[in-house]
C-alpha cells in the first residue's frame, strides 16, 4: 500500500501556495496536502493520486485561531487538536467543540486540520457539518484574488464542494451567538471515532422569557452533503420550547433526508436514527441553554 | 489485579507474578519481527489480485510490467504450478486444488493472481498496476444456504460440488435419549465470518543458500507442519528448510499460516538468487491473505426435562470455509472434544458440512472451531431457561459435572481431567455481585432503559491431540502431537533450555524459564530460553491448541528433573553416599542429617563437565537432556464406537457482562464486565490473565463489531480496518476478573491451557446480555455479530411489526 | 523516476541528512532508511496506530505523513523513549510491571500514545487514558493490563518514585 509517485513542493507563503496551484501548463493533478489524515491513506490505497502534491503545511498565514468578538476565525490550516484544546473554541463555539472530540482520535486530530475536513467535505463529518448549521464563513484564495462563501450552499454533492480548481480555503469565520445559548452534538458511530452513520447538531438561542429566538440544526450522514433542517428550526423559533413541540418539529426529519445505505448502516437506519439524535441534540442544546 | 488469588502456592517461580523476559525488548522497540530482518540485496514482492470473486483467466500480459526499470521478475500461476506441487488440505479432496497464485480461474475477490518481484515494495507496487490481465467474469457463489443449491456456481467444477464434507457422528442412544426427554426444542444460530485478525499482517522473507542448499525462512508463523508444507511444495527435502524460529510474530490467535506466501517467497528466491520479502499490506492480508475465520450456520436441537436436565444434542453445522478449505475444514472437529460444554449429556449427534464458496479462505481462528460451537450450545442453553422460567445460572448449576465425578467421559469419548464448575461460577457470581446486577438491572428497566445481565460458561480445551482429524478424514492416522525442549547446564553452571518453535506473544521463554527455575531452584532471570530454527529443532507442534503450559510446560519440567536428579546422582557419589542421602535445596547438595557435608551447585558442574575422574560410572558426562513430551491420555484411535479421548486438559470460565442498549441507534454499552477463570496452576498470572484479556476483548469483536461482510455478487466490503471493526479501547470495557484453581491430573504442575477461554465465552456471554435486555420486548437474537443496525432493526420491527395482509 | 528530496531532522535527538523519495513515508523512512524497526507498520492506512511517533513531541501516524514532510522536525520514535544511559522510562517500567502487552508488536505505538498523554495530562482517569489509545488498536491484551500500566506509570511519576 504505497503511494504513486509525485513530485513534492513546499510552499511558506500562501501567494507561493497560490501560484503552484495555478499553473496549469501541463495535465498535471495539482493537490494540496494539509494535514493528509484522509489524503495520504487515498494514496496509499492509489485511489488518489495527484502527480504534483502541494504541502501547505509550512504556511504561518493558514495558522491560528483569532477572536474577532462576533465571531472567530480559524486558519484552515489549524491542527484539530489545537482548536478543540483552546479555551477561545469553548467558550465561543461550544458546537465546533462538542464535536471535535468525534472527529477521528488525538494522533488523527494531532495532523488534521480543521479546512481540510470542510474541503474534503464528507457527509459524514463533523466540521463541516457544524461550519454548515453555523453557517460559517470560507475565505477563499486563489492567484488572482480572495472571496468569501458561505457554508451553506458550500457543499454541493458526495465529496464535491463549491472550490474551483486553484482555490486554496484559507479561514473559516465563525460567527458567535451572542445572549442565552445552548448547543450540543450528537452522533452514533461504528466505534467511537469512526465516520458518523448519523450526526446531528443543534444550536438554540432563548430570549428572557425563554421564547427559542434562534436556531440552526443540521445532520450528517444523511445525505451525500451535510444538511441543514431549515423546516424543524422554523417549527422552533418564536416557540417556547417544550418536549412535545420539539417532538413535533422533528417528525418532518425522515421526509428531509436523503440517506444511502452503507456496511454499517442502512438508509431505513439513518431515517430512523436522524430525528431522534436531533432530538437528543435538541433537548441538551436546550437544557445547556437554560441553566 | 484480582483481589481473590487463591493463597500463595507452594512455589517459588511458579504463579509469583513475576515480569516477563519477553517484554523489555518489546518496550525498547527491539523486538526481532519479521519485517525487521534487513538482508543485503532483498527484493519485495507486490500481489496482482483479482477484482473478481469468479472469473476465467483469459490471459495475463505482463510485459510491461517487465519493462519497468527495477523490476525483476513477474511469476504467474502457471509458471509457479509447473515448478511447485499444491498446497495441502486438512481433508482429502483430489480435485480442489489450491496453489499460491490463481490458475485459470480465480475463485475469490482478492486472489492472487501474478507476484511482481522488484527492487522496493513502491516500484513492485508500480509494476503491478501494469500487469494487464483479462478476465471472464462469471457468477460466484456465495451464501451459506445459496452454495449447497444444486444450480449453484461451482467454485472447485471438478469436485463436482461445493460440498467438501459431509459427516455425521452419533455418541451414545440419541434416539432413546430424545424418546424419553419430555421436551425439545429446536432453535438456528449463526456465526458470522469475523476472525483473528493480528495488527501484524503475515510476511515472509526467504534466502535460498547455494552453499548450504538450504532455504532459509524468516516468516511471521503459527502453523503446525509449515516447514513439512513447504518443503513438498517446493519439491526440497525437509532437511534442506530452515525456519528461524526466534522471529517475534505479531500476533497471529491461530490465523498465520502462510504456507501459499511462503512457497511463492521460497520459489522466487531459488529462482532469483536473492532474498525476496513478501510482507503483505493490509489490504493483501484481509481479501488474500489467511485471514477469515469460522462462518458457521448451527441447527441445534435439544432434548431436556422438565427439571431442565439436558439429556441428549443435535446439532448440525454447516460451514463456509471459502475458496481453498486448507487445514479449516478441520476446524468442525475439534469441538468434538468438548461438544456438550459442561454438560452431563448422554449422547450427542453431530451432523457437519464444510461448504466451499467464492469468499476468502478461511483459516485456523482462536479455539479452531470451539468459539462458535460454545455459542450454539450456550444460545440454547439460555433458551431452556426462558422456556422452562428457570433461572439462568440454575440450569447451569443442574447440568454441570460435579467436582467429586472427574475425570467425566463425554459421549464422543474424551474424559475431561478436573474441574469444580459449580464453584467457579459461584466465584464469578458473588465477585460479580450478581444480585446487585440483577437489581440495577431491574431499576434501569423500571425506568424504561434496555439493560440486561449475561452469564456464559466455556470450556477450554488445552493441549492439542489432534486425533480429531483421523474423525474427519480416516487416512490422517495421527495420535500425539508432541512437544519438545532441551535443557543443558553449561560449564559456567547457567541454564539454557531451548525450544523447538516460534512465539506469537504466549511468553514460551517465561513459561519455559519459569518451570526450569522451579525445578532446579534456580532464577529464571537468569535462565536463558533460546528457539532453535527448524533444522536444529526437536519433534514440536508448536504453539497452538493452548497446548504450551502443559506439553512445553511438561516437557521442561521433566528435563529440569532429570537433570537435577542427575546432579543428585554425581553429588552422592562424589560424597560416597546413595542418592538418596542427598538433599537438594537453593543450589546446594547436602548430605541428609550431615549439612557439613555438601557440595555446591558449581561443585557439581565442574565434576559433570570436567571431572570425569569424579563422575559416577555410566553416567554421560555434561549436564544436558532432551525431553519429548506426548499428550497425556493420546496414542489411541477411536475405538468401534467412534469414541476417542482428544484434548487432556480442560480450563473453565464464567463470564458476567451487564450492558445497555440505546434504544434509537441499537449501541450496545458494555456497563460491566466480570470473569472467573480456572485453568489450574498459572505459571505466570500476567501472562495468564492478559491472554484472558484479550480473549475477552477479540470475543467482544466477534460478538458486537467485526464481520467480513460481502455484497451478493461476492465483493468483499470489509476489506480495510476502516470497515473491519477491531474494538478499541473505548469498545472493551474494565474488565474485572477473579480466579480459581482446579489443578490438571495430568501435567507437571497441574497447569491446563489458557490462551482461548476468554474468546470461547465471551460472544456467548454478550449475546445473553443482549439478549437479556430485550427479554421485555420478547425479542430473541441468535446472530453474531449482533452489529447496532441489526439489534436496531430488530428493535423497529418490533415496535412496528408487519401488519398482516387481508385475506 | 521523480529526484529525490534532501531532508535534515533530528531523530530522537539526533541529527539527520538524508535524500528521500518524496512517497516515501516517515515510518518507511525510519525503519528502512534509519534501521529504527521498533515503529511498525499495521495497516497503512491511519487506523491501527502501530506506527505513532512522536513529531515535535507530539503523537502522530507516521504511516500518514511522507518523510520530506518531517524536515526540520524533531521525531521521537520508541527507540528514544528509554534515557541517554539506557534507564527505561517510567513508562516502560510500568509496561513491563503489567505485562502490558503479548506479542509486543502495538506496544511502540501504544508507548507514544501513552507518553504523549502523561506529557499534556500527568494525572490521567482511566476514561482519558481509553480516549488517548483509542488511536491505537491491540489485537492481544484486551487493554486493560495496558490501561494499568499507564495509571500506574502517572501515580509513580506523580510521587516521584523510581521502580527502576
Amino acid at each position: 500500500m504505497k503511494a504513486a509517485e509525485f513530485e513534492y513542493f513546499r510552499p511558506t507563503t500562501l501567494d507561493e501556495a497560490c501560484g503552484l496551484l495555478a499553473d496549469t501548463g501541463d495535465d498535471a493533478d495539482r493537490c494540496l496536502l494539509a494535514g493528509g489524515q484522509t489524503l495520504v491513506p487515498m494514496m496509499a490505497m492509489r485511489l488518489a493520486r495527484p502527480t504534483h502534491l502541494i504541502d501547505i503545511n509550512r504556511i504561518t498565514e493558514l495558522q491560528g485561531i483569532r477572536d474577532l468578538g462576533g465571531s472567530v476565525e480559524i486558519g484552515a490550516g489549524t491542527r484539530q487538536r489545537a482548536v478543540e484544546k483552546d479555551p477561545i473554541t469553548r467558550r465561543k463555539l461550544p458546537l465546533l467543540a462538542a464535536a471535535l472530540p468525534h472527529v477521528g482520535h488525538h494522533q488523527t486530530r494531532n495532523r488534521g486540520t480543521v479546512g481540510g475536513s470542510i474541503v474534503l467535505g464528507d457527509a459524514s463529518a463533523e466540521i463541516p457539518l457544524v461550519a454548515l448549521i453555523l453557517n460559517a464563513t470560507l475565505i477563499i484564495h486563489r492567484r488572482d484574488g480572495r472571496r468569501e462563501t458561505m457554508a451553506d450552499g458550500f457543499f454541493e454533492g458526495p465529496m464535491m464542494t463549491a472550490l474551483e480548481p486553484g482555490d486554496i480555503l484559507t479561514t473559516i469565520r465563525f460567527p458567535v451567538w451572542d445572549g442565552t445559548t445552548g448547543s450540543a452534538f450528537h452522533e452514533v458511530a461504528p466505534r467511537k471515532g469512526d465516520y458518523a452513520l448519523v450526526s446531528a447538531g443543534a444550536q438554540v438561542a432563548l430570549d428572557a422569557n425563554g421564547t427559542c429566538i434562534r436556531a440552526a440544526i443540521g445532520v450528517g450522514g444523511c445525505a451525500p452533503t451535510p444538511l441543514r433542517l431549515q423546516a424543524v428550526e422554523d417549527a422552533l423559533v418564536g416557540q417556547r420550547l417544550t418536549d412535545a413541540l420539539i417532538t413535533q418539529a422533528i417528525a418532518p426529519v425522515p421526509d428531509l433526508i436523503d440517506p444511502e445505505s452503507s456496511v454499517h448502516a442502512s438508509a431505513a437506519y439513518r431515517r430512523r436514527a436522524a430525528p431522534q439524535l436531533v432530538q437528543r441534540a435538541l433537548l441538551d442544546a436546550l437544557s445547556e441553554a437554560r441553566p | 489485579m484480582p483481589d481473590d488469588r487463591p493463597a500463595a502456592s507452594n512455589y517459588r517461580y511458579i504463579s509469583q507474578p513475576r515480569r516477563t523476559k519477553e517484554d523489555k525488548r518489546f518496550i525498547t522497540g527491539r523486538g526481532a519481527f519479521v519485517q525487521d530482518v534487513q538482508l543485503a540485496h532483498t527484493k519485495h514482492i507486490a500481489l496482482v489480485a483479482s477484482p473478481y470473486p469468479r472469473a476465467n483467466i483469459l490471459s495475463i500480459d505482463t510485459s510491461a510490467a517487465l519493462a519497468m526499470d527495477g523490476v525483476l521478475d513477474v511469476i504467474t500461476g502457471a509458471e509457479l504450478t509447473e515448478h511447485t506441487d499444491r498446497l495441502y488440505h486438512g481433508v482429502d479432496l483430489p480435485n480442489v486444488r489450491w496453489h499460491p497464485l490463481a490458475v485459470d480461474m480465480t475463485r475469490y475477490a482478492g486472489e492472487w493472481v501474478a507476484a511482481v518481484i522488484a527492487d522496493s515494495r513502491y516500484i513492485a507496487e508500480d509494476a503491478a498496476e501494469l500487469v494487464a490481465v483479462e478476465y471472464e467474469p462469471l457468477d460466484a457463489a456465495i451464501g451459506i444456504e445459496r452454495v449447497m443449491e444444486p444450480d449453484a456456481p461451482l467454485v472447485h467444477p471438478d469436485h463436482g460440488s461445493n460440498i467438501l464434507l459431509k459427516k455425521k457422528f452419533v455418541w451414545g442412544a440419541v434416539d432413546d435419549d430424545f424418546a424419553a426427554a419430555e421436551h425439545t426444542i429446536s432453535y438456528r444460530a449463526r456465526w458470522g465470518r469475523s476472525s483473528a485478525v493480528p495488527i501484524e499482517t503475515f510476511g515472509v522473507i526467504t534466502r535460498w543458500s547455494e552453499k548450504d542448499e538450504v532455504l532459509e525462512v524468516w516468516a511471521s508463523i503459527q502453523m503446525p507442519q509449515y516447514q513439512e508444507q513447504i518443503a513438498d511444495a517446493l519439491r526440497i527435502p525437509l532437511n534442506a528448510v530452515r525456519v528461524h524460529n526466534y522471529i517475534d510474530v505479531g500476533g497471529s490467535y491461530g490465523v498465520k499460516r502462510g504456507i501459499k506466501q511462503t512457497v511463492l517467497s521460497g520459489y522466487a528466491a531459488r529462482k532469483l538468487g536473492c532474498p525476496v520479502r513478501l510482507i503483505e499490506d493490509r489490504i493483501d492480508n484481509m481479501s488474500g491473505g489467511d485471514a477469515h475465520g469460522p462462518d458457521r450456520l448451527f441447527d441445534v436441537t435439544l432434548a431436556y426435562n422438565g427439571d431442565g436436565l439436558i439429556r441428549s444434542m443435535k446439532m448440525r453445522v454447516v460451514d463456509d470455509v471459502g475458496a481453498y478449505p486448507g487445514r479449516s475444514i478441520q476446524q468442525l472437529g475439534k469441538p468434538i472434544s468438548a461438544l456438550c460444554g459442561p454438560y452431563r449429556m448422554s449422547s450427542i449427534e453431530y451432523d457437519v458440512t464444510s461448504v466451499t464458496s467464492n469468499k476468502t479462505s478461511q483459516v485456523a481462528v482462536r479455539g479452531f472451531g470451539q468459539a462458535p460451537t460454545n455459542f450454539a450450545l450456550e444460545t440454547g442453553v439460555e433458551k431452556i431457561a426462558r422456556r422452562l422460567g428457570l433461572d439462568r445460572t440454575e440450569i447451569r448449576r443442574r447440568n454441570f459435572i460435579r467436582h467429586d465425578e472427574f475425570p467425566w467421559k463425554i459421549p464422543s469419548g474424551t474424559a475431561y481431567d478436573s474441574g469444580d464448575y459449580h464453584t467457579v461460577l459461584d466465584k464469578a457470581m458473588r465477585f460479580a455481585g450478581w444480585d446487585a446486577l440483577i437489581a440495577q438491572r431491574d431499576a434501569a428497566r423500571a425506568e424504561g432503559r434496555l439493560v440486561g445481565l449475561g452469564i456464559a460458561t466455556c470450556l477450554e480445551p488445552g493441549g492439542g491431540n489432534n486425533i480429531f482429524e483421523h474423525l474427519l478424514n480416516e487416512k490422517i492416522q495421527i495420535t500425539t502431537f508432541v512437544e519438545s525442549a532441551l535443557l543443558k547446564i553449561d560449564g559456567q553452571g547457567q541454564v539454557t533450555v531451548a525450544i523447538s518453535t516460534h512465539t506469537a506473544g504466549q511468553g514460551h521463554q517465561t513459561l519455559a524459564a519459569t518451570v526450569a527455575g522451579e525445578e532446579l531452584e534456580r532464577d529464571p532471570d537468569g535462565i536463558r530460553v533460546v528457539h532453535l530454527d527448524s533444522l536444529e529443532a526437536l519433534p514440536t507442534r508448536g504453539p497452538v491448541a493452548s497446548r504450551m503450559a502443559i506439553m512445553l510446560g511438561s516437557a521442561v519440567s521433566k528435563a529440569a528433573r532429570r537433570l537435577r536428579n542427575r546432579m543428585i546422582h554425581i553429588a552422592a557419589h562424589d560424597l560416597a553416599v546413595a542418592d538418596t542421602e542427598v538433599e537438594y535445596a537453593d543450589g546446594e547438595f547436602t548430605v541428609r542429617g550431615d549439612p557439613a557435608r555438601k557440595r555446591s551447585w558449581l561443585e557439581i558442574v565442574f565434576i559433570a563437565h570436567r571431572q570425569l575422574h569424579r563422575m559416577p560410572p555410566d553416567t554421560e558426562p555434561g549436564l544436558q537432556t532432551i525431553e519429548v513430551h506426548a499428550v497425556p491420555g493420546g496414542g489411541k484411535l477411536p475405538n468401534e464406537k467412534g469414541e476417542v479421548q482428544i484434548y487432556p486438559c480442560f480450563s473453565f470460565q464464567a463470564h458476567i457482562p451487564l450492558v445497555e442498549i440505546d434504544r434509537v441507534t441499537g449501541q450496545v454499552e458494555i456497563l460491566d464486565y466480570a470473569v472467573a477463570h480456572d485453568c489450574g496452576t498459572v505459571i505466570n498470572p500476567k501472562i495468564v490473565r492478559g491472554m484472558m484479556m484479550g480473549g475477552i476483548g477479540h470475543g467482544i469483536g466477534a460478538a458486537l463489531y467485526e464481520k467480513f461482510d460481502y455484497t451478493e455478487d461476492g465483493q468483499l466490503l470489509s476489506g480495510t480496518f476502516l470497515d473491519y471493526l477491531l474494538p478499541s479501547a473505548h469498545e472493551i470495557p474494565d474488565i474485572r476478573d477473579t480466579e480459581h484453581c482446579t489443578p490438571s491430573p495430568l501435567t507437571s504442575h497441574g497447569q491446563k491451557g489458557s490462551g482461548e477461554g476468554g474468546y470461547l465465552g465471551a460472544p456467548a456471554a454478550l449475546a445473553s446480555a443482549v439478549n437479556d435486555a430485550l427479554e421485555p420486548l420478547d425479542i430473541s437474537l441468535t446472530e453474531l455479530p449482533m452489529r447496532l443496525a441489526d439489534i436496531e432493526a430488530a428493535l423497529h420491527t418490533h415496535a412496528n411489526p408487519v401488519p398482516e395482509t387481508a385475506p | 523516476m521523480i529526484a529525490t528530496i534532501d531532508i535534515e531532522f533530528t531523530v530522537n535527538g539526533k541529527p539527520v541528512r538524508i535524500s528521500v523519495p518524496p512517497r516515501m513515508t516517515l515510518v518507511d523512512c525510519l525503519r528502512d532508511m534509519l534501521g529504527l524497526t521498533g515503529s511498525h507498520i499495521g495497516c497503512e492506512h491511519g487506523v491501527c496506530g502501530a506506527c505513532s511517533v512522536m513529531l515535535d513531541r507530539v503523537p502522530i501516524r507516521s504511516c500518514l505523513m511522507f518523510a520530506v514532510q518531517a524536515d526540520g522536525a524533531a521525531v521521537t520514535t520508541v527507540e528514544g523513549l528509554e534515557g541517554p544511559d539506557g534507564k527505561l522510562s517510567p513508562l516502560q517500567e510500568a509496561f513491563w510491571d503489567c505485562h502490558a502487552m503479548q506479542c509486543g508488536y502495538c506496544t511502540p505505538g501504544m508507548l507514544v500514545a501513552a507518553q504523549g498523554l502523561l506529557d499534556e495530562n500527568p494525572t490521567p482517569t482511566s476514561a482519558e487514558i481509553r480516549e488517548a489509545i483509542s488511536s491505537n488498536l491491540c489485537r492481544c491484551t484486551g487493554y486493560q493490563q495496558i490501561v494499568e500500566a499507564i495509571q500506574l506509570a502517572a501515580q509513580r511519576m506523580n510521587e516521584g518514585v523510581d521502580h527502576a
